[in-house]
């Protein structure tokens, strides 16, 4: 099964060079080769959004590996080349091209290609100071644009708008929010972590619009933008836009090789495409729920996710397959607020709050049927911890007697099993 | 330069030069020193980068923060009165060579 033209990832990123390692790690000895169509060698993206944005982060620190790691590894890092073509046999070997006409024989190929930011389909989206946050470039882009913005309109309140929001107020730049849900980071946190995050940016005087959405964009009769119309008839005047509303998966290799795709490349808990041999990992894969609960799929987009598909599918190639188990978890800093969350809320049916929103410092725990499933943790580091390695363990405990934020969670998490009589 | 060593938990030993302003965390991932992961890139989110500070070396560090204190009792292995996260500390002229332990497990 292992050929002399090794393993090919295309996608250099979070999930590219953990697969690359990993797959080192796990004893692979072929050729492995990592290509990226960005030109930077591969590096972090959360600080993007943060340090970086703000020119408080050395972008040498942003380095995932440094290239003794990937020499020593024997790891081929080749770097600003797109692949545009890849063709493959029913053994999963074949040859990507890259748009410079570079062609790269593979005898496996691991597909960690992510996301690209998703477009604000509304007038004037094209007008000079409509910026996005997805890569180091942008980040420099969006950079240079906030010395000369006073008033800054964010369209979206995921992750990326909200840090985006967080570093501009905290520059002292005006800034509204304005996003198509009723609620800050629908997609990620439950209501009241939400609703706390809604007080928290106000509290410190970011707009927020909830349940708005841009109509269309304003030019100032040069191509700049100059104002957001909103679809409520507000308007709201921007000399800088930031469209942070999701990203979409890159799939268009995929297609190309004709692998099931249904928002994002669909793989097994093994991280192998529908072909059974290629392997995928990272925001471009739909994967198998890798927690209890209801049999449904999804696609994250997390740097834990990221590097736990990646080794999976690591694994996969190297022979020694281990299903994708790990609990997902989260973190985003905005402001002096640091968001840890650990597991899946979306099925929870019932939630307790311990400590004092209000305070900013709480957790939100999310149980199912009668067992914790997730947790919101906003300065509680101890409780997130906690939570993730409870959750991993298979532990519990029942919802009334977590509320109390002076008992540590670590003590009171157990097993299944127990009873909780001493209690 | 400063010069950290970095002793696995089988013993084996390597030290490599860090780059002033670096972290413990970000020095051990860029050279490729097993034993320290720093899944969240240094902002005290993960506690994957636990390491066990020489005693000799842990009286010149900066006093532990309170998010640190807490992420340290969430460790993969118990902590113990040397544990500090790699990402907390930073390298400095004055702080010099550093010696720390890393502990079998991470995550």
């Amino acid at each position: 099964m292992t050929g002399t033209r090794g393993t090919l990832v295309v996608g250099a990123a979070q999930a590219g060079v953990q697969l690359a390692c990993s797959l080192r790690e796990l004893g692979y000895q072929a050729p492995i080769t990592l290509v990226g169509a960005e030109a930077h060698a591969p590096y972090q993206r959360p600080p993007l959004s943060k340090g970086v944005l703000m020119g408080t982060t050395n972008p040498g620190a942003l380095e995932l590996r440094g290239a003794g790691v990937f020499a020593e590894r024997r790891i081929t890092v080749l770097t600003g080349e797109r692949i545009t073509e890849i063709h493959s046999d029913s053994a999963g070997a074949g040859t990507a091209v890259s748009a410079s006409g570079l062609r790269l024989a593979f005898d496996r190929l691991a597909l960690t290609t992510g996301a690209r930011a998703r477009t604000l389909p509304v007038p004037g989206s094209d007008l000079d100071g409509v910026l996005r946050l997805r890569d180091l470039d942008d980040a420099r882009r969006l950079g240079a644009a906030v010395d000369g913005a006073r008033r800054v309109v964010i369209v979206g309140g995921g992750f990326i708008g909200l840090e985006v929001a967080a570093s501009l107020r905290g520059a002292d730049r005006a800034v509204d929010v304005v996003l198509a849900d009723d609620r800050l980071l629908a997609r990620a946190v439950g209501r009241p972590t939400s609703d706390f995050f809604l007080r928290a940016h106000e509290r410190r005087g970011v707009r927020v619009h909830l349940a708005t959405v841009p109509a269309r964009l304003l030019g100032d009769g040069h191509g700049r933008v100059r104002a957001v119309e909103l679809s409520n008839g507000r308007t709201l005047p921007a000399d800088l836009v930031v469209v942070g509303i999701g990203a979409a998966p890159r799939t268009e290799l995929a297609e190309q090789l004709g692998l099931e795709v249904a928002d994002g490349i669909v793989v097994d808990e093994h991280g192998r495409a529908s072909d059974g041999v290629t392997v995928a990992a990272g925001d471009c894969v739909n994967c198998p729920c890798p927690v209890a609960g209801p049999a449904r799929r999804r696609r994250f987009e997390s740097v834990s996710t990221a590097i736990e598909q990646a080794k999976v599918a690591a694994a996969t190639i190297a022979g020694v397959p281990a299903p994708y188990r790990a609990v997902p978890w989260f973190w985003s800093d905005q402001f002096d607020l640091k968001l840890q969350v650990a597991g899946l809320s979306d099925d929870a049916d019932e939630t307790v709050v311990r400590g004092d929103p209000d305070g900013e410092r709480f957790s939100v725990l999310y149980y199912g049927d009668g067992r914790l499933v997730a947790a919101d943790c906003v300065n509680r580091p101890a409780d997130f911890v906690a939570v993730r390695a409870a959750l991993a363990a298979g532990r519990t405990a029942p919802p009334r007697l977590v509320a109390d934020p002076e008992r540590k969670l670590k003590d009171l998490l157990r097993d299944a099993d127990v009873e909780w009589v001493a209690a | 330069m400063p010069s950290i060593t970095y002793t696995s938990f089988d013993g084996e030993t390597r030290t490599v030069e860090g780059q002033l302003g670096d972290s413990v965390m970000q020095t051990a991932v860029r050279n490729g020193v097993p034993g320290i992961v720093g899944e969240c890139g240094g902002t005290l989110s993960c506690a994957t980068c636990h390491v066990l500070v020489d005693p000799a070396d842990l009286d010149r560090l900066p006093p532990m923060g309170e998010l640190e204190d807490e992420m340290l009792d969430g460790a993969a292995e118990d902590r113990q009165a040397n544990s500090r996260l790699g990402c907390q500390i930073t390298l400095t002229e004055q702080l010099g060579d550093l010696r720390v332990a890393t502990p079998e497990f991470q995550e």
